[in-house]
């Protein structure tokens, strides 16, 4: 059993986003290694890109700041070879299409690989692009999730029954970012996919308070919250750590409630 | 591969949120594109209220002055709206309303695409948003007011360079908050298919006019045609009716900004790489980890960092050129056509004029050029007073 398979197969999960280099590679990884130990049940890591169109104000802002610190590619793979020294936690990395085709498509799954990377979360890559980078997640090991959304409608069936890992539940219509409201119409998306497959489905999107993360995984198999973290990190910056810690621990527990 | 494709270039890069509307759209495209009735419509809209044709002039004076090939000018500073952009939208906006959305939203850099978007919605009844660049509509404060006099909502963007890739990345967030009403007017042949084949069709008129009427006054075809490159559609709009006519020299201008041996350009063919990105492969300037990079151009409608894909995958074809045209010499070539045939180009269309400066008088006497005036030049008035060195209040 593959990794992920295993975490969602222990209980609901609760996996956290943050963005690599935000404030400093080196606070991405004691984040990595502390969210881990926090209960973190898988960490996505976001590449922070120049255009991050499916993000709203609080991630576009930490990629800008990531970028300005200084950080690429390359250093988040050795960033992530040096928690992979101590931590097994499962690590996805999020980033948009055109860092991984620029960097080439092979390399960067190779670098994956090497790192201990067990999937990519690619938003601009829709089911009928993933032809591109599917060949080379496979020959490599790397699991490629796919989304769906509350428009995705007759689009569910047909990409849950390809889909690897997870499926990531885009739980409302637009960006990331906190919502006070998240959409209802989730739990009816996850009915439709485990229809077609048996497969894990994670909400995210929205998603901020431990109420909201409860209510979620009465019928989510896991619960992804990004800008909520991402804003704990962009107001204490690099003493950020016990607060983020303190968050990763109370979400983990409404999940597991 | 998936649809939409020119050679390797084009597609369909974008977040889920998004693929039924595009698959919706591009149905419905399908639908109505040979539809008499919409057809019908359309050209009753471009003849009636957009102005078309639009004049196939001869500028016999420039020609005089460069001695060299024949200079026509395709006026589509002459359309309502003042630029060819209204091509685009009337069809867009026409096909948005058959669908049944009763919004549009949409980017623009110069302010001419977002004119023309909101034009048409106060025509068509539409509710109407824009989101544009700060730096943008710092420079070209006449058009915001423009847009809002027409009501529409003007969204001043800040977020990354604040100029037309991040009103472009605002309105893709917009529209997918907001898919179920809202049509996206995209303004250039970019974006995920089927926008860079349906905004070249609605601007072939531009080409499909030009042969008709070069056929009518010289009874032959241009040697070439010229046509500044933002993201490539007043350019391919002219050039699509004569890719099969290999005599035909097809060459596109970009903004060289400072020089292409500058960081201050926004010359994608001259300095960029294939890359993915707004939903579409094509080339891009952009670093080695494919972070897309700041670019400069004097002029906000080819201040992008990408180009068509059907322009990417003529360009490895060999089938059309792409020169970089520096902010000097469209300053200068603007200042020339309006001396010389008291016609005040857009500093977009300038890059064109300044390009068949250096053209003309290489070639034969008996050859013709075709120059694509996309736009006029009173939204530029200020800011070449301010690049004399001349303040004045718009
Ligand atoms: C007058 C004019 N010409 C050209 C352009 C560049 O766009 P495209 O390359 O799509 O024609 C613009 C864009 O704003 C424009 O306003």
């Amino acid at each position: 059993m593959n990794k992920i398979k295993q975490t969602f197969a222990e209980g609901k999960a609760f996996v956290p986003f943050i963005t690599a280099g935000d404030p400093s590679l080196e606070i991405t990884e004691q984040l990595v290694l502390q969210m881990a130990e926090a209960g973190a049940d898988l960490i996505e890591l976001g590449i922070p890109f120049s255009d991050p169109v499916a993000e709203g104000t609080v991630i576009q802002a930490a990629d800008a700041r990531a970028l300005a610190a200084g950080t690429t590619t390359d250093k988040i793979f050795a960033t992530i070879q040096r928690v992979r020294r101590v931590s097994q936690v499962p690590l996805a990395l999020m980033t948009y299409m055109n860092p991984i085709f620029t960097y080439g498509i092979e390399k960067f799954m190779v670098n994956s690989r090497e790192a201990g990377i067990d999937a990519v979360i690619v938003p601009d890559v829709p089911f009928e692009e993933k032809e591109e980078l599917l060949p080379f997640c496979t020959k490599y090991g790397i699991e490629l999730i796919s989304m769906i959304t509350p428009t995705s409608k007759q689009r569910i069936k047909i990409i849950a029954a390809e889909a690897q890992g997870f499926v990531y539940c885009v739980s409302s219509l637009g960006v990331t970012g906190v919502r006070q409201e998240i959409g209802n119409n989730v739990r009816e998306m996850i009915r439709l996919v485990k229809e077609v497959k048996d497969i894990p489905c994670a909400v995210g999107f929205g998603i901020n308070t431990p109420e909201q993360a409860a209510e979620m995984a009465e019928f989510a198999d896991g619960v992804i919250v990004g800008s909520a973290v991402v804003r704990i990190v962009e107001q204490y910056g690099a003493d950020c750590l016990p607060h983020v810690v303190e968050y990763v621990r109370k979400m983990k527990e409404a999940v597991r409630r | 591969m998936s649809k939409g494709r020119f050679g390797i270039y084009g597609g369909q890069y974008i977040p889920e949120t998004l693929m039924n509307a595009v698959t919706e759209l591009e149905e419905a495209y399908h639908r109505f594109k040979d539809d008499r009735e919409f057809k019908a419509e359309l050209s009753e809209l471009q003849q009636n209220y957009g102005g078309r044709p639009s004049l196939l002039y001869y500028a016999e004076k420039m020609t005089k002055d460069l001695d060299g090939a024949k200079i026509y000018l395709k006026r589509e500073d002459l359309n309502h709206t003042g630029s060819h952009k209204i091509n685009n939208v009337l069809g867009q906006v026409l096909l948005a309303k058959r669908m049944g959305k009763t919004r549009v939203i949409a980017e623009t850099g110069a302010g001419q695409h977002g004119v023309a978007t909101a034009t048409a919605a106060a025509l068509m009844g539409m509710e109407c948003e824009i989101y544009m660049g700060k730096e943008d509509t710092d420079r070209q404060a006449l058009n915001v007011y423009r847009m809002e006099l027409l009501g529409a909502k003007v969204h001043t963007v800040t977020s990354g360079t604040q100029t037309l890739k991040d009103a472009v990345n605002e309105t893709m967030r917009e529209w997918t908050r907001r898919v179920r009403d809202t049509h996206y007017v995209l303004g250039s042949i970019m974006g995920p298919h089927p926008f860079p084949t349906m905004v070249r069709d609605f601007q072939s008129i531009i080409g499909r006019e030009a042969k008709q009427q070069i056929l009518e006054q010289e009874g032959r075809l241009p040697d070439a045609l010229v046509a500044c490159v933002g993201g490539g559609s007043n350019a391919m709009g002219l050039f699509y009716e004569f890719i099969e006519d290999q005599s035909v020299r097809l060459i596109g201008c970009e903004a060289g900004g400072q020089g292409i041996d500058t960081d201050k350009n926004a010359a994608t063919m001259a300095t960029g790489t294939v890359g993915i990105f707004h939903g579409m492969k094509s080339y891009f300037c952009q670093d080695r980890y494919g972070q897309i990079a700041p670019v400069y151009s004097i002029s906000a409608g080819l201040d992008y960092p990408g180009i068509g894909p059907e322009h990417a995958n003529l360009n490895d074809l060999g089938r059309a050129e792409y020169v970089a045209v520096t902010d000097d010499e469209a300053v200068e070539a603007f200042e020339y056509l309006s001396r010389l045939e008291g016609i005040i180009p857009a500093i977009e269309s300038a890059h064109a004029v300044a390009y068949v400066k250096k053209l003309a008088p290489s070639m034969a006497k008996e050859q013709i050029i075709i120059v694509n005036l996309s736009g006029r030049g009173d939204k530029d008035v200020a800011a070449i007073a301010r690049y004399r060195g001349v303040e004045i209040y718009e």
